[in-house]
């Protein structure tokens, strides 16, 4: 593979000094949880290492795991990920069109057998055959095995390619169904979220690039680096949750405060996701800190787990729709009627066993 | 728990005047006098499992409370800054807190199920295999449905008791210590000895949110359980041929009547 730049020439063409180098690669270790002595590591494997190929295929998905990917905060990091994987083929991001792009795909698999990673964003259909999702005049699943088939590695995309997303939302008409579901065979990396954070996915693919191997992954196989705590582990409003102030209407005084949105419905709680600690656009802001509760984007299937705004999740089994509160107490409030019934009734059975026996006796 | 070998007792004609002190505490005609001769108590429920009975029963209840405060947090107080205030922190720690005496409890409780009597052993398993344990459960029921007019008499649980007590108790302690660590791992941080043991729940459940629903769902089977406990043990202290309530405190269970059936 001598004809493939290494990283580091591929920065140098683009104008990219050694200086901004060197500190595109501190800001990445950073980024990792790296020490300083990573640095010369990382640059070292940036100026050897030939670039490794990736193919990036869309199933069903909205395109917003690329648009975020495209912005991801540092410049520099974009530019140089985007250039530093050479990306053979993304159907949206290519020049080429039609058949043309067809080919690409084509070429990119029979001279990489094996080495090139496969960015799947979005999910394969399995209903009618997969007639729901066609790229290249066949089922998007077909595209998506044939890919697969001699890739070193898989990265899932955002909650489409990793858990099903809205369009595997019940009843699931299409039958969107998750990558991990249908290629069995291959070391799936799942990077969730509705899209993932923008320097989430640059980190994931700067960690495989650099270091030759997958970040190390949670039980869910998620990088562990970014998805090992919840939102609420690391949220600025915490100290509001522990002491138990909550924003208890949208308009209201504790709204205004910054107050725990944890009666709002905020999902931080149960959404592992590095929001609370990367955030978004450059750092900026993340949903909590706009005054709006987190809606668990990154979870399985955060489409099914009730309203955005409730706490309680609604359960929809047995035809009825409420939360498990409504239910408990519905339960309980039936079985004490019950009881007292019952007990009103043991009493009188017990009256006239006894007038029964004084008048036997 | 089925002794055949029953030793029916026969009062000793040759005993001193019986009871003296008995017939002067008033009311007590000559059949009373010789009824209670006989011993007609049998210890159920040694010292521990009664410890245990009271100590989970306290630690429940403490749970169900804090535990319904977590899924719907009472309203904001304003004490003082965030940093001198604690509230929603100590209704978690008192559910944390309870939880691991439950637990501690749970592990005495089975390991009592061992050293212990054979009554300590009932809650842990039922005999499906046994056909006439499943007639006696429908002859309980129709006993709850006011058909038989009269109850049986048990040492242990009865076998309707027996089915609940397996199944809310033993089994819904399981599934809510179960999940209620899962949750626990999820704050102690992957790695934490919770996670090691118990971070397997949140991977098989898919969604925290959804491993949250279950434990609540499980939170209300054990409030239903409850009310029927209560109410049971009350109305059988009362209508049934055995002691309920007082057995639970001294240990003994008592009968009214000797018939043999």
């Amino acid at each position: 593979m001598s004809q493939i730049e290494t990283f580091y020439d591929v920065m140098r063409r683009q104008g990219i000094t050694r200086r901004s180098f060197m500190k595109y690669c501190s800001l990445t270790a950073a980024a990792l949880g790296l020490g300083p002595a990573f640095v010369p590591k990382i640059a070292h494997a940036m100026e050897t290492k030939p670039r490794t190929p990736v193919i990036w295929v869309h199933g069903l998905e909205c395109t917003c795991c690329s648009e975020s990917f495209i912005r991801s905060a540092h410049p520099l990091a974009k530019d140089v990920v985007l250039s530093m994987i050479s990306l053979d083929y993304d159907d949206t991001l290519m020049a080429a069109a039609g058949h043309a792009a067809e080919a690409a795909l084509m070429d990119t698999i029979e001279k990489y057998k094996g080495n090139y990673i496969l960015a799947v964003e979005g999910n394969p259909p399995l209903n009618e055959d997969g007639m729901y999702c066609i790229i290249g005049g066949k089922p998007f699943v077909e595209q998506l095995k044939m890919a697969a088939e001699h890739a070193k590695a898989i990265i899932s995309w955002g909650a489409c390619a990793s858990y099903g997303c809205v369009q595997a939302a019940s009843p699931n008409p299409t039958r969107a169904t998750p990558v991990h579901k249908v290629i069995l065979d291959k070391p799936i990396i799942k990077v969730p979220g509705c899209p993932p954070i923008a320097e989430v996915m640059t980190g994931v693919i700067t960690y495989m690039l650099t270091f030759d191997r997958m970040p190390e992954l949670d039980r869910q196989g998620r990088p562990a680096m970014f998805y090992s705590q919840r939102i609420h582990d690391k949220c600025y409003r915490r100290p509001h949750f522990d002491a138990g102030q909550f924003v208890e209407a949208w308009d209201d005084e504790n709204a205004r405060k910054g107050y725990c949105l944890y009666k709002m419905g905020c999902k931080g709680p149960t959404t592992y996701n590095a929001c609370s600690t990367v955030r978004w656009n450059e750092g900026t802001s993340f949903p909590i800190q706009s005054g709006h509760g987190c809606i668990g984007c990154s979870e399985d299937g955060f489409w099914d787990q009730g309203g955005f705004y409730d706490r309680l999740t609604t359960i929809k089994q047995f035809g009825i729709e409420e939360n498990a509160d409504t239910i408990g107490m519905t339960a309980a409030g039936v079985l004490g009627g019950a009881v007292v019934v019952h007990a009103a009734v043991s009493a009188l059975k017990r009256a006239q066993k006894k007038t029964q026996e004084k008048v036997e006796g | 728990m089925t002794d055949t070998d029953i030793t029916i007792r026969i009062p000793n004609p040759a005993a001193p005047e019986p009871l003296e002190a008995a017939r002067l505490t008033g009311g007590a005609r000559p059949e009373d006098i010789e009824y209670i001769r006989k011993e007609g108590a049998v210890y159920v429920y040694e010292a521990p499992v009664r410890l245990w009975h009271w100590v989970n029963a306290a630690a429940i209840l403490t749970l169900m409370g804090t535990g319904y405060l977590i899924g719907s947090p009472p309203p904001s107080m304003q004490i003082g800054e965030a940093s001198q205030q604690f509230v929603f922190g100590y209704i978690r720690f008192a559910h944390f807190a309870a939880a691991m005496i439950m637990t501690v409890g749970f592990f005495g409780r089975i390991y009592w199920g061992f050293v212990g009597n054979r009554h300590a052993r009932q809650i842990f398993y039922i005999p499906i295999t046994n056909a006439r344990w499943w007639r006696e459960i429908f002859f309980e029921l129709r006993w709850y449905l006011f058909i038989e007019a009269e109850p049986k008499k048990y040492i242990g649980h009865n076998p309707l008791a027996h089915v609940a007590m397996f199944f809310f108790v033993t089994l819904g302690m399981i599934f809510m210590i179960i999940t209620g660590f899962a949750l626990y791992a999820e704050g102690a941080g992957q790695g934490s000895l919770p996670d090691t043991l118990f971070g397997w729940v949140l991977g098989l459940v898919g969604n925290s949110q959804r491993l949250h629903t279950l434990h609540h769902l499980g939170m209300w089977s054990i409030v239903i359980f409850t009310i029927i406990h209560i109410y049971a043990a009350i109305r059988e202290d009362i209508m049934s041929r055995q002691s309920m309530v007082t057995t639970i405190i001294s240990g003994w269970r008592t009968f009214r009547d000797d018939r043999v059936e």
